[in-house]
């Protein structure tokens, strides 16, 4: 394999391609095949010979396409934030309870209000996905200030981390509650939505979503100095002078925020946030964060959109859930990846 | 006039705040000038890594006052501070993928911009920093794949990098083997002497600060902490007291720990060098003082160095046994001498 400084452009070079390449293979695949040339047409000219097509670009596969990109250089992104923040592999979005915290305000809305008001939530349509984001953000945003709350009080990251995983454990017990007490259609609607999905966003929705997600996802860039010193542990940093608890705040912030955003629009995706940034280590094998930041963004966006492809591979009838696809796929990547280097005796 | 780096007054140091507050150690006043290596010395928890920390600003003091290069220690901003004091802690660090390159342009941080680029001054004082700690020819390595020994010159080189009058050390020879450790104290020797820098480390190597350091500060439980040079220090016989209280005997002429042995029997040795020294040191282990020349006992061991087999044994006068080995000299030796009884 080629090292040194020659490596990091050609990775990133790599992974552009891949990512280009990938987007216009989901437009084009599916059950109903699309010839690239009505897909360009369509999507620069806004028209097409086929009016079946045009819908199912417009109205489907694009918004999809656009939402799995975003939602995947989210996740990569705010995996690698929390992993070099806590100097844990096995960190990812989800340690710091954020969108466990979603998931209770989804739970909340599902299924206390059906059980209430007495009737199932799904009678209440679009209203009803409405509230669902909404309750999923607040409930996201509740958990990310208190999170911050306690991460300025408290001046070890691991002590952080500690409390981030017990208020996850708290949410979910009082989802598993809620679940306990609810009628049956709302605990399977609830339990669809924490399958994860792509497809929940309007067309236009869906731009905005991409444009905050992949914006922001870039933007984290800012943070890689604070980044490349936090590696360094805690003390190490602050001799270097970085004012240890504001970059913690602002990683926090920044990792949260993404992550809110993409559990309310799309469910708890799993194994993303997690698995990306151990392949965007291994590919581009640098400690600087200008890089893997970078490289994170773009294998996040090729993981997701890649699990969306095959969640939807030409000649099923349905598609399969979101969840079900990415650890399917993504366990034995890392597993594999792991394996190869055993050698090396070492687990970075 | 020697420049003063450092300065700690009446510095009470420990954990907590208010009430519940536990003092380590209180009432440390002490001085460090430039262009000196300071070792500090003193047993596992009379608070020489608290000392350290509290110095760095990693926590703060419970009551007394510290400067550096006149500033108050403790109203300098971590950006300010970074420029002051460079640091080498024993936290593990594991960075994925990082080589030794990056980790010494990170000591560069205080220098960079908003995203922490170097431009060609600072990748010139990285490599020349690389230099100084002779780790250069590993540079592209990555920090997992190097040894206990070089990892820390990578870590020193980052502190130079970080160009600051002062590079604080906590046992950086700790869980090193011996070579390493004297490089490692040969090369701080260096680096203070060459570069003007001053050096302040904790360590428990006795014998190489006693032989490295300008000054020693020593810490002992419930004492005030004692500074001077090694050999005053010696002269005046202050290790002794620092030691005591664990029964431990401290020889002022060779600066090194004497292990107390009791002895249940005596042996006559004639000879001297090297040799004897060595047969005194095994027959001490065993319990047996070795008298010097005089005829005691019916037992002589006597030593002809020019001989094969040097260690000869006479018992009432006749040669018993001789061989080259102390281990079977002693053996032999033990025997007879048993017997005798």
């Amino acid at each position: 394999m080629k090292r040194g400084a020659g490596r990091i452009p050609l990775v990133i070079v790599a992974a552009v391609l891949l990512l280009l390449s990938l987007i216009i293979i989901n437009l084009v695949l599916g059950s109903v095949h699309i010839p690239f040339r009505e897909v360009r047409s369509i999507l620069l000219t806004g028209n097409s010979s086929n009016i079946i097509y045009e819908n199912i670009i417009l109205k489907t596969r694009f918004p999809q396409t656009l939402v799995a990109l975003g939602a995947g250089m989210a996740l990569g992104v705010a995996g690698l934030l929390m992993q070099t923040l806590f100097r844990n592999p096995l960190a990812g979005p989800s340690v710091l309870g954020i969108s466990s915290g979603s998931s209770l305000g989804v739970a909340m809305v599902m299924l206390f209000t059906g059980n209430i008001l007495g009737f199932t939530f799904s009678s209440l349509g679009a209203w009803g996905d409405f509230a669902v984001v909404i309750s999923s953000f607040l409930g996201a945003g509740i958990v990310l200030i208190l999170i911050l709350i306690i991460s300025h009080r408290i001046g070890g990251s691991l002590s952080v981390l500690i409390i981030g995983v017990m208020i996850g454990y708290l949410s979910s017990s009082l989802v598993s509650m809620l679940k306990f007490y609810s009628p049956e259609e709302d605990v399977h609607n609830y339990v669809i939505w924490g399958l994860g999905n792509f497809s929940r966003l309007a067309p236009a929705r869906a731009k905005g979503f991409a444009l905050i997600t992949v914006s922001f996802s870039l933007l984290s860039v800012l943070l890689s100095k604070s980044l490349n010193l936090m590696a360094l542990g805690d003390r190490y940093a602050a001799n270097l002078g970085l004012r240890i608890r504001r970059a913690r705040f602002y990683i926090i912030v920044c990792a949260g925020f993404l992550t809110a955003l993409v559990t309310s629009f799309c469910g708890p995706i799993i194994f993303i946030g997690v698995a990306v940034p151990h392949l965007a280590k291994l590919l581009i094998r640098t400690s600087n964060h200008i890089y893997l930041v970078l490289n994170a963004a773009l294998i996040g966006g090729v993981t997701s959109l890649l699990c969306n492809l095959i969640a939807r591979l030409p000649g099923m009838e349905q598609e399969l859930p979101v969840n079900s696809v990415t650890a399917f796929i993504g366990a034995p990547v890392v597993i594999w990846v792991i394996w190869k280097r055993r050698h090396e005796n070492r687990l970075e | 006039m020697k420049e003063e780096i450092l300065y700690i007054e009446a510095l009470n140091i420990g954990y907590g705040k208010g009430k519940r507050s536990l003092v380590v150690h209180r009432d440390l006043t002490a001085t460090l000038y430039r262009g000196e290596l300071v070792c500090l010395l003193g047993e596992n928890g009379t608070g020489k890594s608290t000392l350290i920390r509290t110095i760095c600003g990693f926590q703060p003091a419970l009551g007394g006052d510290a400067s550096m290069n006149e500033n108050n220690l403790f109203q300098l901003s971590e950006k300010e501070l970074a420029l002051l004091a460079s640091v080498v802690l024993t936290d593990r660090v594991i960075i994925p993928n990082a080589t030794v390159e990056e980790l010494v342009g990170l000591g560069r941080s205080p220098y960079t911009g908003a995203l922490g680029v170097l431009n060609d001054e600072d990748r010139q004082i990285v490599a020349s920093s690389m230099e100084k700690c002779k780790i250069q020819h590993k540079r592209k390595e990555r920090l997992s794949s190097l040894s206990d020994g070089e990892k820390q010159k990578a870590f020193i080189a980052k502190a130079l990098a970080q160009d600051t009058p002062l590079i604080i050390l906590d046992e950086p020879t700790a869980f090193l083997d011996l070579p390493a450790r004297v490089e490692i104290i040969q090369l701080l020797r260096n680096i203070v002497s060459t570069l003007e820098r001053s050096v302040l480390m904790s360590t428990h190597d006795l014998d190489l600060a006693l032989q490295m350091a300008d000054r020693l500060w020593l810490l002992a439980p419930g004492q005030d902490l004692l500074e001077g040079s090694p050999e005053d220090l010696l002269l005046h016989n202050k290790f002794q007291g620092i030691f005591q209280s664990r029964g431990i005997e401290f020889d002022n002429r060779t600066g090194l720990f004497r292990v107390g042995y009791s002895y249940s029997s005596y042996l006559t040795v004639q000879g001297h060098g090297f040799e004897y020294v060595l047969l005194r040191r095994a027959f001490a282990r065993k319990g047996i003082r070795i008298i010097h020349d005089t005829q005691e006992g019916r037992c002589l061991l006597r030593i002809e160095g020019k001989k094969e087999k040097p260690f000869r044994f006479y018992l009432d006068g006749n040669l018993v046994f001789s061989e080259a080995s102390i281990e079977k000299t002693v053996d032999l030796s033990l025997k007879y001498l048993e017997s005798d009884d």
